[in-house]
């Protein structure tokens, strides 16, 4: 195979991609070489990272080839590899995967070390509970990724790539596995890639349920074979990596952004979001919103846009409580904060971080105390035990946690969870552990007040901590002794046909009562 | 105790053997291996991970070491029909928690716990990438997305 060739595929195949489009006229919008998406939704997005997704055939390398794939990497071939590290640098792409790390900066340091192999790898492990935008470049578009990935490899002279995806996502390692092979059949992969001298094969390696692999040095330890504990940071990855050599790695999305850099230039990419923030980013809208689903929004764009103008709104009429961005080393940013910029300053500005994209929308009925609860528990399992202020403060935070949702916290225990928190960030080895209070953090700054009715009143306004609930019967009781039938621990009484009463020193807060009272006679407080 | 009988399972462990040395040569085999244990047998029994160790050299509290890390690895067989809530962020929102209660509830097992008739087990995932979709509940390999409460009693009433 060669770049003429490879232009046949091209030419022969656009013709039946757009066969095939057109028998479904109404869902896409075909242009001057270019293809998108019909529909409301699709009218502020812009999609680069997810530009073939729900267009073209996964499964068939000729329609990837079709919208002009692998030509960055035919064209890279052509050229030195430090072009391509030019390109990405000047581009100024960041890492999507959390930290944000300039993706050129990074493919420099490990060209720049001399070795007999060095790796790239794929972090395909995405562990943000809540968000699964590398979910779906890897099912709708994994010749992306690979491609990506061999420019990668080309740029900083490795012959070998890995691919770690989590075991959760089996239809995404069904398409790579369909993907390498085809890319391989078509010599874009393997021996001599495009006739030129350039060798990359990717391997895939499973991940076995560990949020902390998703941690870049925690992740080789996985692909070595070993426990996914991260290592000290005495080395840069670039420099000693997986098996000592030196190793870029990178998220999903990341690579997926740069076959298009590569086609249509630093600039073009440049001019697209904010200033520190080039580009695009892919944000998985979740929750309590009318249209979830992923949304691919220039950088910079604000948060009640993406949640009202293309999600549109809350359900049922509900008033919007706040959005979590970053998962479990993210933070919760209230409604009237909504004008906030989503890109990676900004984020970080008012306490949050941008993290792999997952924005979960809350509203009234979600309680603040119980989401970092529920963070915390996350947090708690999956700390690896390695560091001190991790395994064990973690616990103590979550211990605190789960008194004020019990009712059995005091207003002291505000203090101790902030000064815990600080601590712990300051004082773990990685990333999850520096980062795992930052859920507590974020309420606790922005929504005090719900931290201290747990605390000092025992009381929920959510109605999330059931143990804080309050059961009461009114006066419309009809007497139909269906509450008593249903209360599990008997501490409903009355006869029939005559107003009931609840004794709540026996009772459990199960809501029973309240969920089988056919005349809403239940009042919870 | 479970004991884990090699006449009755005499193919699985044969394949599995071949499976071993096929890839002896591939860097890091350990976690690749563990996991083909894992499908094929469905959990991981002691007498398999005596057999990884004997047959790639690696000592047994090294592979526990590893396979106790990783959530994946269960030592315990579990039930018929694995039964996974989603737990993640999006499913909890959309009340996840109360879809798990009840699975419990109804089966009068703990979350991690298999019915004595091995029939039944439930385990939670952390997201399984159909957020959009939440609540998700994945029984074996059927997934079930906007999942109410009220469906555990009617999904349970279903499989044989
Ligand atoms: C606890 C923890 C979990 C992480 N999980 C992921 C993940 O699931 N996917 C990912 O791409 N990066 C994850 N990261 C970030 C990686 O360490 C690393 O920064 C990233 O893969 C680098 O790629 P990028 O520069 O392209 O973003 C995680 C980091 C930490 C500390
Ligand atoms: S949170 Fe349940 S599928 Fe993502």
């Amino acid at each position: 195979m060669n770049i003429k060739e490879l232009t046949q595929i091209r030419e022969q195949q656009w013709w039946e991609l757009i066969k095939r489009l057109n028998e479904e006229p109404f869902k896409y919008h075909i242009g001057d070489g270019e293809i998108s998406l019909k529909g409301e939704e699709f009218k502020l997005q812009q999609r680069i990272a997810l530009r073939n997704i729900g267009i073209i055939n996964p499964n068939k390398i000729e329609e990837y080839i079709a919208t002009g794939g692998y030509f960055a990497l035919a064209r890279a071939l052509e050229n030195e590899p430090k072009e391509v590290i030019k390109t990405i640098k000047d581009a100024n792409l960041r890492g999507r995967g959390g930290a944000g790390f300039p993706a050129g900066r990074k493919w420099e340091a490990a060209a720049y070390h001399e070795t007999d192999e060095k790796y790239v790898v794929c972090n395909a492990d995405e562990g943000d509970p809540g968000a699964y935008m590398d979910r779906s470049i890897l099912e709708g578009d994994p010749h992306t990724v690979l491609e990506g990935m061999a420019l990668c490899g080309y740029a900083i002279g490795a012959s070998k790539g890995y691919i770690y995806v989590r075991a959760e996502y089996p239809k995404a390692v069904a398409s790579l596995i369909t993907a390498i092979e085809q890319a391989k059949a078509h010599n874009l992969l393997g021996n001599h890639i495009l006739g030129s001298d350039f060798h990359f094969d990717i391997e895939l390696r499973l991940g076995a349920g560990a949020f902390v692999c998703g941690e870049s040095t925690a992740l080789m330890e996985s692909i070595e074979g070993k426990r996914g504990m991260p290592r000290n940071k005495e080395f840069r990855t670039t420099e000693r990596g997986l098996w000592g050599k030196p190793t870029v790695i990178n998220n999903v999305e990341t690579l997926a952004n740069i076959p298009p850099i590569l086609t249509k230039g630093a600039q073009w990419f440049k001019e697209i979001g904010t200033e520190k923030s080039s580009g695009t980013k892919v944000f998985a809208l979740v929750g309590k919103v009318q249209k979830p689903g992923l949304v691919e929004v220039p950088m910079g764009m604000s948060i009640y846009d993406i949640v009202y103008l293309i999600g549109g709104g809350i359900p049922k009429g509900k008033k919007a409580k706040a959005v979590q961005t970053g998962g479990p080393s993210g933070g919760c940013i209230p409604s009237h904060l909504f004008d906030t910029k989503v890109d990676f300053e900004s984020l970080e500005a008012v306490g949050s971080i941008m993290g792999s994209g997952g924005m979960v929308v809350m509203d009234e009925n979600d309680c603040m105390v119980d989401i970092a609860k529920f963070f915390l528990e996350f947090s708690v399992d999956e700390s690896c035990g390695k560091c001190t202020p991790c395994r064990i403060g973690n616990k103590r935070l979550l211990e605190i946690l789960q008194r004020l949702t019990l009712g059995e916290g005091e207003i002291s225990d505000l203090t101790k969870l902030e000064n815990l928190s600080r601590v712990i960030c300051q004082t773990s080895l990685c990333g999850l552990g520096q980062s795992s209070p930052n859920p507590v953090l974020s309420t606790l700054n922005y929504f005090y007040d719900e931290y201290k009715e747990h605390a000092q009143d025992k009381h929920c306004r959510s109605g999330v901590c059931k143990a804080l609930l309050r059961y009461e019967i009114n006066d419309r009781c009809v007497g139909c002794t269906r509450c008593v039938q249903h209360c599990p621990v008997d501490c409903i009484s009355g006869s029939i046909r005559e107003r009931h009463y609840i004794d709540a020193t026996e009772c459990i807060h199960c809501g029973e009562c309240f969920k089988n009272c056919p005349v809403n006679a239940i009042d919870v407080f | 105790m479970f004991i884990f009988d090699f006449e009755e399972n005499k193919e699985k462990v044969d394949q599995f053997i071949q499976f071993m040395d096929k890839n002896r040569q591939m860097k890091g085999v350990l976690l690749p291996v563990l996991q083909e244990a894992q499908n094929k047998f469905g959990y991981l029994p002691k007498e398999i991970l005596q057999l990884i160790s004997s047959h790639l050299g690696i000592p047994t509290s090294t592979i526990y070491g590893v396979a106790t890390f990783y959530s994946q690895f269960s030592f315990v067989p579990r039930g018929k029909y694995s039964i996974s809530v989603c737990m993640g962020t999006a499913c909890y929102v959309n009340g996840a928690a109360d879809i798990l209660d009840e699975f419990s509830k109804v089966l009068s097992i703990n979350l991690g716990e298999t019915t004595a008739d091995r029939k039944f087990s439930i385990i939670e995932t952390r997201c399984v990438g159909l957020c959009s979709d939440a609540p998700v509940v994945t029984i074996n390999n059927q997934v079930y997305t906007h999942f109410k409460k009220s469906d555990v009693k009617h999904i349970l009433s279903l499989l044989p």
